[in-house]
């Protein structure tokens, strides 16, 4: 890999959503959606043939809005979520809902990929997770090594843990908790424990991290003023089920042990612009 | 003889010629015999030894006249008349003495004669004598014997005598309480009796004694054992019972157990003043004062009657071989450390409890009194641990302050900031009375100047330790390692390690919890910092250099190194500084741009609250920081820097940057125009590192809070008039916020980008026009 040329895949649109395609275990692929205002946006499916050093794309078309966050689902590789924007009524919403990869993306993408971004396909729905009740949604999380029944949205302040049913057709609220305080709490960002049997969710808010029980749907703990700044992201150690890390504005990454939240484990400071970091990918700690 | 009747005295040259001549002939020599000597080489010196007649005849004949000649001969024959009387003359007289002699020759040979006589009878006398006396001698031998003999029955006797009254006498001395007599009675006695014991006349005797003895010794015992009498009556005691054959190990045993008691009284009083000391609060030097005064001193007497009886008594006899000495010293070692431990530990407690830091003068005369006064026992012991153990504890309680005085010189730090925290609060509270309140300068200086003075009086405080009074001064402890070790590296260094440190903490812990602390005290202990990189360190250390002599036999931490700590700490406070300033601003870029409903916001008729807010407290910031801080270097500015049109419409540049944006049909073309030029522009490092000025520092939040405001922007969606909205806004910072940064390009293209990305993000991009804009702003 080193003495190859790094691999740059350049997109029409900004993009802010970016996520590896959990399910597929065979191929190294990962799935992008688009932000545009004025056009419509498009999810982007790259493939990367680690042994020529190659990429390969295909694009799918989102209508729906623009696309804030991306998940896919860690049972169907054909079956992702989106947290997208909507303009309606001169107001702007961000929703999320389930969609389904229409079955010949894969074939059709091989054959002409220059055909396949003028005639790109279209994402097929199959459900929304409604949220007109709750507000904006800001990102959508996977039960992690789950049957892809069950997901978690984070809309405003609220924590929705959602059930799948009928081919993820339909979607019911079986739990929820909602973030209360002083001014207007919203959550940034969220992750979803691999660990304890995937009972514990993690969310940001501003500066703060909150762990959270989802059998109890109550908050664990709260690592206050986490970071100087706003929390960007944060993901767990898929190796060691304390251990989280969380990157902020403040230019710092910083790793915590959840059990001693007083302190970080460690703080690196190497940056010096602020990070846009979307996705930790941790391998080992 | 006739010629010795008629001598030519005439002529006195003549007789002393003669004189000379019959010198010469026994060999006298005189010191005039040399000048003549010279002459009579002369063979015609008529006088002279080597005096040759045919020579001379000779010469007369051929020099003189005839009547010369005839005189020359009357001369000569009167000369020799002259001589021949002389001669005569002597003679006669040596002839004289001889008859004399013989005379009394004669006379002597009669007297011998006589005397041989006498001789003869006194030798017949003297054989008659020594006849008498043997036969004397002969009778009187036999009752010579007889004398001797009953003589020798007579002292036998007595001795007996005094044997048989022994008991007797022994008895009345023990009424008479005079125990010396008897024992002294008894030992001359004992070996008799001893040898004789076979006999049974003796054997009562002896046995009668023992038991006198026995009670003599059960009474010597007692008196010792009271202990109440005076040393040289309990010194007398024991050297009797000694003599007793009392084993001296126990003696010893009593002697010290007896002393032990009376000491463990006085530890005892020690010990409950140490428990009462911290209620009627006596301090360290009457509680030392009554240490040495009852404890150590008793110690002293005890050490010294001891040595007395037991050590330094010349010992004879059987008593010697028994190496008492020995055996004593080394109880009294035992006991000496073991109270001696004791009070140790009752003076270290005590000397623990002393913990205020006030004045140090009374530990140091008070530990200077407890080494004193162990000064004793070294001369008394010799070879004893003691005061070395006490120097110890002196050397410990000298380290124990210093420590003591960091936390002081720690708390007092804590404290004087604390004290400026409230001062720079108080502005705050009562914003009417700010004149009132020190300004940040002076809170500077004050703030130094109360901590250089602390620590001043800290290292006076420490100095007296070293004072060439004290004893304990000249130890190698107090002359090396207290100075560098302890003073040096324990007190100063750490200290300003402490500030250093405390310093970064305010940095690491207020990030975490959100700027408790409040910036201006970071910026405050920034520049104290800086100061003391500067300039205090150097001079702290060489007053303490100075003033304590250190010879750095250790290495120690040289002043670079804690010059390059306080560098780093100032740059890591001003960063910080930088970062919690910036973070307050950009709170209020975020909540100001996430609050709002962009979409349906109204046409922009003044420019947005926050941003005059903005605009004033980067101000108040900029001359917070000048208070403190040096002004910089910028770069150079425009002409006209305020009214630079930046508006992504009005310049011909950004017309062509953004235009695109507004025909569908090539997306493109503008994204990749924007990314190169990005990739022309400069790169700014949000959080790099600031310098010691106020332009950086002023620098540096702005670009934070630029750069938060960018990324707030580029989360939202934007309706017509949001974007009109962010332009006015853009504006107005950019009229104001140029002129605190180094380059103001900077704040262009930040502002630029700000107002480029809600283009991007509007919905319907239609923006104002650019002369709206001014007159806008500047109406606002």
């Amino acid at each position: 890999m080193e003495d190859d040329a790094p691999v740059i895949y350049g997109l029409e649109f900004q993009a802010r959503a970016l996520t590896a395609q959990t399910a597929e275990t065979d191929a190294i692929r990962f799935l992008v959606g688009t932000q545009s205002l004025k056009f419509d946006n498009q999810i982007h499916i790259i493939d990367f043939d680690d042994e020529n050093n190659m990429i390969n794309k295909s694009v799918l078309l989102h209508d729906a809005g623009e696309i804030w966050h991306i998940s896919g689902s860690p049972a169907e590789k054909a079956v992702l979520t989106t947290c997208y924007s909507k303009t309606s009524e001169s107001r702007v919403l961000t929703c999320a809902a389930v969609w389904r990869m229409p079955p010949e993306w894969e074939s059709g993408s091989h054959e002409s990929p220059d055909d396949s971004s003028n005639n790109p396909q279209t994402l097929e729905l199959l459900c929304h997770l409604d949220n007109t009740t709750h507000g904006s949604v800001a990102c959508v999380l996977w039960e992690p090594m789950g049957d892809g029944k069950r997901v978690i949205s984070l809309a405003e302040n609220h924590v929705l843990l959602w059930d799948l049913q009928e081919s993820s057709t339909k979607a019911t609220i079986s739990s929820s908790a909602t973030l209360e305080g002083k001014g207007q709490l919203k959550f940034t960002a969220g992750k979803w424990s691999p660990h304890h049997n995937s009972t514990q969710l993690a969310t940001a808010n501003d500066t703060a991290i909150r762990g959270w029980d989802l059998r109890s749907m109550s908050q664990i703990y709260c690592i206050e003023s986490a970071h100087g700044q706003l929390v960007r992201d944060l993901d767990f150690n898929p190796n060691k089920q304390y251990y989280l890390a969380s990157c902020g504005d403040d230019c710092k990454v910083k790793f915590w042990d959840v059990r001693h939240i007083n302190e970080p484990v460690k703080c690196l400071e190497e940056h010096s612009h602020c990070l846009q970091c979307h996705m930790i990918l941790q391998k080992s700690f | 003889m006739s010629s010795a009747t008629t001598p030519p005295d005439s002529d006195p040259t003549g007789r002393r010629r003669v004189h000379s001549m019959l010198k010469l002939y026994y060999g006298l020599n005189e010191e005039g015999t040399a000048a003549e000597q010279a002459e009579s080489l002369d063979p015609c010196d008529i006088n002279g030894p080597h005096f040759d007649p045919e020579v001379y005849l000779n010469k007369l004949r051929k020099e003189c006249s005839l009547g010369e000649l005839m005189d020359h001969e009357s001369c000569m024959v009167k000369q020799i008349r002259s001589l021949d009387s002389d001669m005569q003359t002597l003679v006669y007289e040596n002839y004289n003495k001889f008859i004399s002699a013989t005379d009394t020759i004669r006379k002597m040979k009669n007297d011998f004669k006589k005397m041989e006589d006498e001789m003869d009878c006194l030798s017949a006398n003297m054989a008659a004598i020594t006849e008498f006396s043997a036969r004397i001698s002969g009778t009187l031998q036999d009752q010579h014997a007889q004398i001797t003999k009953l003589s020798g029955v007579h002292t036998l006797l007595r001795k007996l005598q005094f044997l048989f009254e022994l008991p007797a006498r022994l008895n009345k001395c023990l009424e008479l309480q005079a125990y010396a007599q008897a024992v002294s009675a008894h030992r001359r006695a004992r070996c008799v009796l001893q040898q004789y014991s076979h006999m049974p006349s003796f054997r009562g005797i002896q046995d009668d004694c023992h038991v006198i003895m026995e009670q003599l010794a059960q009474q010597l015992r007692q008196k010792f054992r009271d202990g109440g009498s005076s040393a040289k009556d309990l010194s007398e005691c024991v050297e009797l019972l000694l003599q007793l054959d009392e084993p001296a190990e126990e003696l010893c045993d009593k002697f010290l157990s007896h002393a032990q008691s009376r000491l463990e009284a006085d530890l005892q009083g020690l010990e409950v003043e140490l428990k009462d000391s911290a209620v009627t609060d006596t301090d360290i030097l009457e509680f030392i004062d009554r240490g040495c005064n009852e404890f150590v001193s008793s110690l002293c007497l005890v050490i010294a009657s001891y040595q007395e009886l037991f050590i330094n008594r010349p010992q004879e006899g059987e008593l010697a071989s028994k190496n008492i000495p020995e055996m004593a010293n080394g109880k009294l070692h035992v006991f000496v450390d073991t109270l001696a431990a004791r009070y140790f530990s009752l003076v270290e407690q005590r000397i623990q409890e002393e913990k205020g830091v006030g004045d140090n003068s009374l530990l140091v005369r008070a530990l200077d009194r407890f080494h004193r006064r162990l000064q004793a026992i070294t001369k008394l012991l010799p070879g004893s641990a003691v005061p070395s153990h006490g120097t110890e504890i002196v050397v410990r309680a000298a380290r124990e302050r210093i420590k003591q005085y960091l936390s002081a010189l720690q708390t007092f730090y804590h404290d004087s900031l604390t004290d400026v925290r409230q001062a720079l609060a108080a502005p705050r509270l009562a914003v009417g009375g700010a004149n009132a309140t020190p300004s940040l300068p002076e809170l500077l200086t004050s703030l130094s100047n109360f901590i250089l003075n602390q620590l001043k009086s800290v290292l006076a405080s420490v100095h007296l330790f070293t004072a060439k009074d004290i004893t304990f001064s000249n130890k190698p402890y107090f002359k090396g390692e207290f100075c560098s070790q302890g003073v040096r590296e324990g007190l100063v260094v750490s200290f300003i390690k402490f500030i250093c440190q405390s310093s970064r903490q305010y940095c690491e812990s207020a990030g975490d919890r959100g700027g408790s602390t409040p910036p201006a005290l970071l910026l405050l202990l920034s520049r104290l910092c800086l100061d003391y990189e500067t300039s205090t360190i150097s001079y702290i250390l060489t007053l303490t250099d100075e003033q304590f002599l250190v010879q750095h036999h250790t290495p120690v931490t040289p002043v670079t190194a804690l010059c390059a700590e306080a560098r780093e700490a100032a740059q890591k406070l001003l960063n910080h500084y930088v970062k919690v300033q910036g973070l307050i601003i950009s709170q209020m870029l975020r909540k100001s741009v996430e609050t709002r409903d962009w979409v349906n916001t109204i046409e922009p008729r003044n420019v947005r609250a926050v941003m005059k807010r903005v605009v004033e407290d980067t101000t108040s910031i900029d001359v917070q920081v000048g208070l403190l801080y040096e002004e910089g270097v910028r770069k150079a500015h425009s002409s006209d820097s305020s009214k630079r049109t930046f508006s992504v419409y009005s310049s011909s540049r950004q017309q062509i940057r953004y235009a695109p944006s507004y025909t569908p049909s090539a997306p493109m073309d503008t994204n990749l125009l924007s990314n190169i030029h990005k990739l022309f522009s400069e790169r700014i490092d949000i959080f790099s590192p600031v310098e010691f000025n106020k332009v950086s520092v002023l620098t540096g939040i702005i670009k934070i809070s630029l750069k938060t405001f960018l990324e707030c922007v580029r989360l939202r969606t934007f309706g017509r008039y949001g974007l009109q909205q962010i332009q006015v806004d853009c504006h107005y910072l950019q009229m104001y916020l140029w002129r605190f940064v180094s380059d103001e390009n900077l704040v262009h293209f930040l502002l630029d980008e700000i107002v480029g990305s809600a283009a991007h993000r509007c919905l319907d991009p239609s923006p104002m026009e650019q002369s709206v804009i001014e007159v806008i702003c500047e109406r606002g």
